[in-house]
């Protein structure tokens, strides 16, 4: 209990400090943030007595002595060595939660931060579902990046976000903001990546990323988490897709000591389509956990849903697929898949499906596999010559590509494989 | 002698399938094995190529000069041994062709060759494409991935082709093979047939016989081989059934 008061009491000051900066905000935004704050600290680090957290515990993240961290800077060499879609695009570098520097744009595309935000930004229509921890977010955000696609523009070459942390000292308390809105029939594919300028020093990111996709328009959503192994992640992505939006969101984690992602997808206008799909790779004492809300609030609207996870060591997974379709929302067609396989006796994935559905004329189809590499598959390829090594990576490699497939841009498409390849020791 | 089994003794989840198995096969030549189900034949080819469900109790098997036991199944398949699966595995994911590249080079590397290159590799590919008459097609989509049961067993004899083994052991390739696709896999059996190659054929059927004419053909039940012969005996086999030959090697033992 003591310890539930002192860990509350670093919070505190931390806010106390993050009032006298400018970044606090006047009247709306302060009074937005008091109020977020007010609510995470009645409900406080949720436990394994709550059932959103059964299979998670997070004790190791609430014990970690916080602060909001610092403004940094850092070294050209290290965003190169963290962006994995190498020069491609538009690249933003977010340090600590700040967009350190803003480069040429191309057409379509505005950004704006803090200073320069609009109260909407600010608070955005976010769907109910998520977790408290988008109310920390609220309570201790720096800056935040809104990157506004205008309607009709098509924005061919990916525009790439990087979260960096730089820990030097207490363990921060990093808050990365994201806001996308995508006009009318526009075009664009974001690609986030959060990572640790250092591999061994402790930081918990507790990101958030709103998306409002308008009628017609495309948002290709990448998001990948390579953090160090000793840090942690908790992200929430708000989704809203209007009438005959797409939005696909391929969501890779192949870092952090304790990781959870929260994709909460809105079908909110006939013909929205969404696709989840997501890839995990977990290794040592890992903890990957995914919760996914799919909300069917409008008829006509398919969704598909591919997340795979390899588990090694003693790492463990957690896999929580919910889809809704609403008494409104006739002619639903959700698919979900969700597949893990596990390398090592000891790791080990917990999952579940959570279909709720009010509407009477649907499709909605689920299935899990969690097992072992197929030992058949292994042995007939051993028997052509293919030593045990490649074989059991082709083998990975085969299980992995098929949901990295489904990135839309080849560069990304290979980084990202190359990354996870490089997690399980493959050749790249 | 290329291949030679002395005194086998197999079992998988405690039963003993093969009891004291001998069979020795010289280069050049192609045994036909035959028996009832569930006598071993299947067990006997996956030993061969080393399967990890099985173990061995006793006996040896020296292939060319070498303990074939103390060898992972990729070596043995390096050495020149080839299993051609009674069913074979689909593999989702795996392009066929990046497969065989795999394999190809896989062989390659383990006595001292360089990699195919591109071009040397489709040439190779084509060529062995034609003798099978191998659709263009199947080589693209997964290895054995919605391939029919004909479609699947021809692939087996294709990869044969690619990876010129020394030892070929085909495990019932005839079985769901239509008459055309029969003779077709057939004369790409024969086209392996050199002096300084094996095959050893598991079938149930004679009619195979008519195509991939054997040198020796055997009968083996109980896991064991009681009778070997010349090509009469499968016509012999193909008359009167097995229980005869049962009998008498009861009789024989009782
Ligand atoms: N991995 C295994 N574990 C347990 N029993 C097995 C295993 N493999 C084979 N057997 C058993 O051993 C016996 C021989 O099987 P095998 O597959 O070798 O027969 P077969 O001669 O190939 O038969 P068929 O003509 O039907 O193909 C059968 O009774 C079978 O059930
Ligand atoms: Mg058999």
């Amino acid at each position: 209990m003591t310890q539930l008061a002192e860990r509350h009491d670093s919070l505190a000051a931390g806010f106390e400090a993050l009032k006298r900066e400018p970044a606090f905000g006047h009247q709306g935004l302060a009074e937005t943030r008091t109020q977020a704050f007010d609510r995470f600290l009645s409900r406080g680090f949720p436990t394994t007595r709550d059932e959103e957290w059964r299979f998670t515990n997070i004790a190791p993240i609430a014990a970690l002595p916080l602060a909001p961290a610092a403004a940094r800077t850092i070294d050209a060499d290290v965003t190169a060595r963290l962006q994995p879609a190498g020069p491609v695009g538009v690249s933003l570098v977010v340090v600590n939660g700040r967009l350190v520097d803003t480069p040429a744009l191309p057409a379509g595309v505005t950004i704006r931060t803090l200073d320069t935000a609009t109260s909407s930004d600010l608070r955005p229509m976010r769907p109910a579902g998520g977790t408290i921890f988008p109310e920390l977010n609220t309570a201790f955000f720096q800056d935040l990046v809104v990157i506004e696609i205008a309607p009709k523009a098509i924005v061919i070459d990916p525009i790439q976000v990087l979260f960096v942390t730089v820990a030097d000292g207490d363990a921060p308390l990093v808050s990365p903001r994201l806001v996308i809105r995508a006009g009318e029939a526009s075009q664009a594919t974001i690609f986030e990546t959060y990572a640790d300028a250092s591999p061994d020093a402790v930081a918990f990111v507790n990101a958030v990323v709103d998306v409002d996709v308008a009628p017609g328009a495309i948002v290709d959503h990448v998001k990948l988490q390579r953090q160090n192994p000793v840090s942690f992640h908790l992200g929430g992505t708000f989704v809203r897709v209007a009438r005959a939006g797409t939005f696909t969101s391929h969501a890779v984690t192949v870092g952090g000591r304790i990781g959870r992602n929260d994709i909460v997808s809105v079908l909110d206008g006939e013909g929205a389509t969404c696709t989840l799909n997501g890839l995990y790779v977990g290794t040592g004492d890992a903890l990957i956990d995914t919760h996914t809300t799919i909300d069917h609030a409008k008829p006509h609207c398919p969704s598909h849903e591919i997340y795979k996870g390899i588990l090694a060591g003693r790492a463990r997974a957690v896999f929580n697929g919910k889809i809704l379709v609403r008494l409104d929302a006739q002619k639903t067609d959700a698919k979900q898949t969700n597949k893990a396989l596990l390398l090592t006796d000891e790791a080990q994935i917990n999952t579940k499906p959570q279909l709720e559905i009010f509407a009477d004329d649907v499709k909605c189809t689920h299935g899990a596999a969690i097992g072992q590499l197929d030992e058949d598959a292994l042995f007939y390829l051993k028997a052509r010559g293919i030593g045990a090594l490649d074989a059991r990576n082709m083998l990975l490699h085969a299980f992995a590509d098929d949901v990295l497939t489904g990135i839309r841009l080849e560069t990304v498409r290979t980084t990202t494989m190359a990354l996870v390849e490089q997690m399980l020791g493959l050749p790249a | 002698m290329l291949l030679e089994i002395k005194d086998l003794r197999v079992k998988a989840e405690d039963k003993e399938i093969l009891k004291g198995l001998n069979l020795s096969v010289n280069a050049g030549e192609v045994h036909a094995v035959m028996g009832p189900n569930g006598s071993g034949k299947s067990t006997l080819a996956r030993v061969l190529a080393g399967h990890p469900g099985y173990e061995v109790t006793g006996g040896s098997i020296t292939f060319d000069g070498k303990d074939l036991l103390e060898l992972e199944p990729e070596e043995r398949a390096c050495e020149g041994v080839f299993m051609a699966f009674q069913y074979p595995v689909e593999i989702a994911g795996i392009n066929n062709t990046y497969f065989l590249k795999a394999a190809v080079n896989a062989v390659r590397k383990y006595h001292g060759k360089s990699d195919l290159d591109a071009v040397e590799f489709m040439q190779l590919l084509r060529a062995k494409a034609k003798l099978l008459e191998m659709d263009q097609a199947m080589l693209g989509r997964s290895v054995n991935e919605g391939f029919s049961g004909g479609e699947k067993k021809r692939n087996e004899i294709f990869q044969m082709a690619m990876l010129e083994p020394r030892l070929g052991v085909l495990d019932e390739t005839d079985s769901g093979l239509d008459i055309d696709a029969l003779k077709i896999v057939s004369n790409g059996v024969n086209a392996l047939r050199t002096p300084d190659r094996a095959m050893i054929v598991v079938t149930h059927y004679q009619r195979l016989l008519n195509y991939i004419v054997p040198d020796v053909v055997h009968v083996l039940t109980g896991g064991r081989i009681v009778r070997s012969g010349g090509r009469e005996l499968a016509l012999e086999l193909e008359e009167k059934g097995y229980g005869w030959i049962e009998a008498e090697t009861a009789g024989a033992r009782g």
